[in-house]
């Protein structure tokens, strides 16, 4: 047989059906669901009279819409504020329990931000092909699944047929090399690459992660760095299989045991590239360049070293990116040409499916353990990205040091991500936020986003204006 | 879902690259349990001046004098103009749902991402891929002319313009019969209910640990 990629690998065992139009057949193994992109598709099962294929596939949880917020989460799903967002997780609960979908409810363990919790409950191993309806699905890829983002019609063919009607990407390697310098985290790697290869410089492609830094890197740094795959336009981000692969899926819930778990590691251990595939698009990034990163404008592309200088419309030689680097800079109430570092900021927010697990808890509280945040800032969020995360966090007694320091300790949820919930910026704040995206009233309307790891957030939070984390210990 | 063969329409602007899914519609909006209703939402924090809440009546708010789609010439335009990246950022179907309860039936871009694309004929919605080039010709005929029409023929894979002159485009077979036929793609797919219980049957022989994990 030919030489083939990690994705050639996953795409062929999982081929159902090669249609003679172009399509295929891709079957499903994992399917998660939560309120936001759900109901329309039960309703649609509903109308056509039709069941789910199989019931051992689907996990379900709340995550996007709940409040975070001690007191209003203890009144349970009834005590929810706002009407619409109470019947979404209501209609989520009812259309499981109707089904009979294995969920994790809003408040009980094992809950969490669907891409923190598939991994961490070992709902997501490796050699699966892993869907849902959130665009940043391809954080399971760190296990080397075959994992993306759907739209809610395709939620409701995965629950009918367990397959999808879809079409074999190309692949993409992004290699980074050499080894990353201190405060260079899982985030400012992918951020860097964004802002390499650009927005769409990903579209139609299924990425594979590879080079030292990736091998060196943890698996939850892994999943930071697949999760924003889409924001450089690829569906799928992956990562080969190596020990640290094996042993993270060890013990997990989900996961086989014993023997089961042997045999299954004898196959995930195939599931590298091998030596001589051929990938249709190779870029290449040497990791100890890389400086800690922050996003100055409107588009994950827009990013720049915390050194770096904010960029001017008038160097910008296109007409169309002069156009959208004038209009981000307006939007964002930023002058071209000065310093990243002087941009003060009015909240934080630590949290997010990118940045929302136990070593990225452990970063933060070790950046403001002992100190307090500025008097300027408004808010500073740190919401754990699962109960697990949070029970953890707490019992490490990391809870206490984000508390003493000044931050607000919250009840896991997507939060001030999508700001679906009370958790937003108000028009004209700047947030240091080491969520995904920072399009134009992602965190609230009128709000300005900037990306950050959530080492370089916490040092915000301390500073009261973005800083360079390296440089941050001789301030205080 | 509804089907698409030819259309003809006043065409509209969304003249800026990267567009992504929250300014297609605001999440506020993504709370509904509902297919329908998203259109008076559509580009939401462009069009108007205050901020929306689901289940407000739009016709009272401010809206914003210079957004395009506001101004009386584009009113009633079924065929959006765009940008390359259009529909970037997150899987969320109420995008093409608001286009498409807003009244348009097709988008025509130099690029668009994937998963948009993808939803988009979910919904009877087609998006074109033009050159940037073509765009570009469309958008300036376009804003010279008032009133200014194209027809969109899927079935012979072209863009009409006024003068007579069309534009080729690519598209999938299979998206564009399921398009055409205005076909359910579930149905389809349980024709081959068969072919996917065999492969259930040779997969769990090979992968036990695949099966009956989540309980």
């Amino acid at each position: 047989m030919s030489q083939r990629t990690v994705y050639d690998k996953l795409w062929d065992s999982h081929l159902v059906q090669q249609n003679e139009d172009g399509s295929a057949l891709l079957y499903i193994d994992r399917h998660i669901l939560h309120e936001v992109t759900s109901p329309q598709a039960f309703e649609g099962l509903r109308i056509a009279g039709r069941k789910p294929w199989r019931l051992d596939t689907n996990l379900a949880t709340p995550d996007h819409n709940i409040s975070t917020d001690p007191a209003e989460r203890a009144a349970g799903v009834a005590g929810i504020p706002d009407n619409t967002s109470r019947i979404q997780v209501q209609t989520l609960d009812d259309n499981c329990d109707h089904f009979g979908i294995k969920e994790f409810k809003m408040n009980e363990m094992g809950q969490g931000i669907v891409h923190v919790m598939g991994p961490e409950l070992g709902a997501t191993m490796p050699g699966l092909t892993v869907v849902c309806g959130d665009s940043h699905t391809a954080t399971h890829g760190a296990l080397a699944c075959l994992a993306h983002g759907i739209g809610t019609s395709e939620v409701e063919h995965v629950l009918a047929s367990q397959c999808l009607v879809t079409k074999k990407m190309k692949n993409m390697r992004v290699t980074v090399d050499g080894v990353l310098g201190a405060g260079v985290t899982p985030k400012d790697v992918v951020l860097a690459i964004i802002a390499e290869i650009g927005t769409a410089g990903g579209n139609g492609h299924a990425i594979e992660f590879a080079g030292s830094v990736f091998r060196d890197m943890s698996i939850e740094g892994r999943m930071t760095v697949c999760n924003m795959a889409i924001e450089a336009g690829a569906r799928v981000g992956l990562v080969a299989v190596d020990e640290k692969t094996i042993e993270y899926c060890r013990g997990r819930q989900f996961m086989p045991a014993g023997e089961m778990f042997e045999k299954a590691t004898e196959y995930w251990r195939t599931l590298t590239t091998d030596a001589d595939a051929v990938f249709d698009t190779e870029v290449q990034i040497n990791g100890s360049e890389i400086a800690p990163q922050v996003s100055w404008g409107t588009s994950p592309e827009m990013v720049i070293p915390v050194t770096g200088n904010i960029p001017r419309a008038e160097d910008q030689t296109d007409v169309v990116k002069k156009k959208g680097v004038e209009r981000a800079l307006e939007y964002m109430g930023l002058e071209g040409g000065a310093p990243i570092s002087s941009v003060a900021v009015d909240r934080v927010f630590i949290g997010s499916c990118t940045n929302s697990r136990i070593e990225d808890m452990r970063a933060a509280a070790a950046v403001v353990e002992g100190r307090t945040v500025s008097d300027s800032i408004k808010q500073a969020l740190v919401v754990p990205g699962s109960q697990m995360v949070k029970e953890q966090a707490e019992a490490e007694g990391l809870d206490k040091i984000f508390i003493e320091a000044g931050l607000d300790w919250r009840e896991p949820g997507c939060s001030m991500c999508l700001a679906m919930n009370a958790d937003k910026l108000g028009a004209g704040e700047h947030c240091a936020s080491t969520s995904n995206r920072n399009f134009e009233g992602r965190q609230g309307n009128g709000g300005r986003t900037h990306l950050m790891s959530p080492e370089m957030a916490a040092a915000a939070a301390i500073a009261g204006h973005i800083v360079d984390v390296r440089e941050f210990g001789d301030q205080s | 879902m509804k089907a698409f063969t030819q259309h003809k329409g006043l065409v509209g602007p969304m003249d800026r690259a990267n567009v992504d899914t929250d300014m297609i519609i605001p999440k506020q909006f993504l709370k509904s349990i509902k297919r329908s209703g998203f259109g008076p939402n559509l580009f939401d924090e462009l069009r108007y001046m205050d901020e929306g809440q689901p289940g407000q009546d739009c016709s009272q708010r401010p809206v914003n004098p210079e957004f395009p789609l506001n101004l009386a010439r584009f009113s009633g335009a079924s065929i959006l103009l765009a940008r390359k990246n259009f529909g970037c950022g997150s899987s969320r179907e109420h995008a093409p749902w608001a286009l498409e309860d807003y009244g348009f039936r097709a988008v025509i871009a130099p690029s668009y991402a994937d998963i948009f694309y993808n939803n988009c004929f979910k919904n009877g919605l087609l998006p074109v891929v033009l050159s940037e080039q073509q765009l570009d010709l469309l958008f300036a005929e376009m804003y010279a002319d008032e009133g200014y029409q194209l027809t969109i023929d899927l079935v012979g894979q072209k863009v009409v313009r006024p003068n007579g002159e069309s534009f080729e485009f690519d598209i999938d077979q299979f998206r564009k019969d399921c398009l055409v036929k205005g076909l359910d793609e579930i149905g389809l797919t349980l024709e081959s209910a068969d072919k996917i219980k065999d492969y259930e049957k040779t997969r769990a022989a090979d992968q036990p640990w695949v099966f009956g994990a989540i309980k």
